[in-house]
């Protein structure tokens, strides 16, 4: 068996999540006694080549090509199409990236296959792979199944798997150059530059405490409740994507994967379902407390503290009770 | 300008799920369907082009009779013509078997812009666009947050990445962009706009007519729970109460205060 791990980079910085996904490959690989190789696509990326050789795999794959220098949905499906048909793995893993949300489905279909994406955890026996999924905004676990022929197509969630986990190589592994074709007429896009909207004046990664409001607030004139609460407890107010987008609240006050991650002491979640976009901006909090009304919400799966409940009275009375305290 | 909406009907956002005895799917029976809320965003930015460039808005949808629901509601806003593709499975596929439906009905029409939510609140794939634009051999971008521009038989779009950046995207027509929601206003079904939907056309393929194979390559063996990361301490009693449990916890146990 054959496993296949898709590394990502922008601009010769790794993203994250490629040493994630390696450590899920080699998790995957140990227990099948599986071959595990790791690709990296791009132009002049030799020295990110060297550095995932550094690591416990058994072969890596680079695939040079100037077309590759940035990232195209086209261009990535045509080249690893290539590389796929040519080492044929049985499993080919990807982080769950906004770059392979945007080509992952592609490539696999060009494939005649499907793909299956945010994979939270795999379960892999001799000749049974079992792959964990959240389904229905994070409320329940599918364990899913292929049931036609490899290669599978599979990306892995953001923090599914420890990327300080990785274990290192005793001897560098081998680096082997694979040779893509591609052509200009192949990418039928035009890439522009990266661009910020605005410089975030509000740098949420540093605060201590942060107050953070979902859609359960509702409406825009209930904010300060949320408001008041964070006052008392002398944290920062956040939100989660739909509070943001209805523009109750600024952008630049966002939490989540299109947003800011942040690790503060106390992250009170109010009126947060806690789906997996959100969950991946905040996770890394020492203490999560929640106040929703949905017992099944999946914030609750997460949070130290939890108050089921209306909102609406819960959050004035803890105002309350923290200023009491504050005052003693 | 031809343009295409696929839409999808899932369960009602705050739906209590139980699952059924087999334990392979959720109980569907009293549940209430709506229309994908991310779809709805799609909807709302294929009917402002239409009133920017004129042309057609034609919406797809999958699904069992009930979903002739979301079509309806689509016609109401404002959408001119629907097509429903039949199916009793459409619910539980993978994103691949939708896809190929959908690219048997889109290749009889002649889109110019195909225009699909970020992802299904349901199974939350994420992906039936962007193999919808493989299947039709279409340029395709994802999380879509503006259309800046259409000039001349190309497009210029806005697209999200991670961690608050953007970027624009130039590519010809006919092109599919998924929709990142949030980034309109969708409009409500007018009285007028109910009336006239009773006359808009509909029209009806099955899955088998259209020669699709109704095969899965993923299987769902298992639906659970998601175990608990935390042992959560859950505070009971009036607003009140839990609130001065909450905040002694946080002084005394998370010494926060």
């Amino acid at each position: 068996m054959n496993i296949l791990v898709v590394a990502e980079h922008h601009g010769g910085k790794w993203h994250k999540m490629s040493w994630e996904t390696l450590a899920a490959g080699q998790v995957v690989a140990a227990s099948l006694n599986a071959q595990l190789s790791v690709l990296v696509l791009g132009s002049e990326i030799e020295p990110l080549a060297t550095e995932l050789a550094t690591h416990r795999v058994d072969r890596v794959f680079v695939a040079e090509h100037e077309l590759l220098a940035e990232y195209s949905s086209d261009g990535y499906t045509v080249a690893i199409q290539q590389i796929v048909k040519r080492i044929s793995p049985d499993l080919v893993l990807f982080p769950h990236s906004y770059f392979v949300r945007d080509y992952g489905p592609k490539l696999a279909a060009r494939l005649n296959r499907s793909f299956l994406n945010d994979v939270v955890d795999i379960d892999a026996e001799e000749n049974h792979i079992r792959f964990t999924r959240q389904i229905f905004q994070g409320k329940i676990n599918a364990d899913v199944t292929f049931s036609d022929a490899p290669p599978h197509f599979v990306s892995i969630q953001s923090g599914a798997y420890r990327g300080d986990a990785l274990e290192p190589a005793d001897n560098f592994a081998p680096v082997e150059k694979i040779n893509v074709t591609i052509g200009p007429a192949d990418i039928r896009t035009r890439y522009g530059e990266w661009f910020r909207e605005s410089k975030s004046k509000v740098d949420l990664s540093t605060a201590e405490i942060i107050v953070s409001v979902g859609r359960g607030i509702k409406d825009p004139e209930h904010i300060p409740i949320a408001k008041e609460l964070a006052e008392a407890l002398g944290g920062e107010l956040a939100a989660s994507r739909p509070v943001c987008d209805n523009g109750w609240l600024p952008l630049e006050r966002q939490v989540g994967s299109s947003g800011q991650t942040v690790s503060p002491k106390l992250y009170l979640a109010i009126g947060i379902s806690g789906a997996i976009q959100h969950v991946v901006g905040m996770k890394g909090a020492e203490i999560i407390a929640a106040i929703n009304q949905d017992p099944g919400a999946p914030i609750f799966e997460i949070a130290d503290y939890g108050v089921v409940g209306d909102l609406f009275e819960v959050v004035p009375a803890l105002t309350e009770a923290i200023l009491a305290i504050k005052e003693d | 300008m031809n343009i295409f909406v696929c839409l999808k009907q899932t369960p009602a956002r705050d739906s209590v799920i139980c699952f059924a005895d087999h334990g392979k799917w959720i109980d569907e029976s009293g549940l209430t369907f709506e229309l994908n809320e991310p779809d709805a965003f799609a909807l709302e930015e294929g009917i402002r082009l239409r009133e920017g460039n004129g042309g057609e808005v034609v919406v797809v949808s999958m699904g069992s009779e009930r979903t002739i629901a979301v079509i309806r509601e689509a016609l109401a806003k404002g959408a001119d013509r629907g097509i429903l593709i039949e199916s009793d499975e459409s619910f539980r596929v993978d994103a691949f078997a939708t896809a190929k439906a959908l690219a048997a009905v889109l290749s009889k029409e002649s889109p110019d812009i195909v225009l699909t939510g970020l992802q299904a609140d349901d199974l939350g794939f994420g992906q039936t666009g962007v193999i919808l634009a493989e299947l039709l051999n279409l340029p395709h971008a994802s999380i879509v947050v503006k259309i800046v521009e259409i000039s001349d038989g190309s497009i210029q779009i806005k697209k999200e990445l991670e961690a608050g950046w953007f970027q624009n995207i130039d590519m010809p027509l006919p092109a599919l962009l998924t929709i990142q929601s949030g980034t309109n206003k969708p409009r409500y079904a007018t009285l007028m706009g109910i009336k006239k939907a009773r006359k808009k056309p509909v029209d009806h393929y099955s899955i088998r007519e259209l020669g699709v194979e109704s095969l899965m390559s993923q299987t769902i063996e298992h639906l659970y729970a998601p175990p608990k990361t935390k042992e959560t301490q859950f505070f009971e009693g009036s607003s009140r109460e839990v609130a001065d449990k909450l905040a002694e916890k946080l002084k005394f146990e998370a010494r926060i205060l």
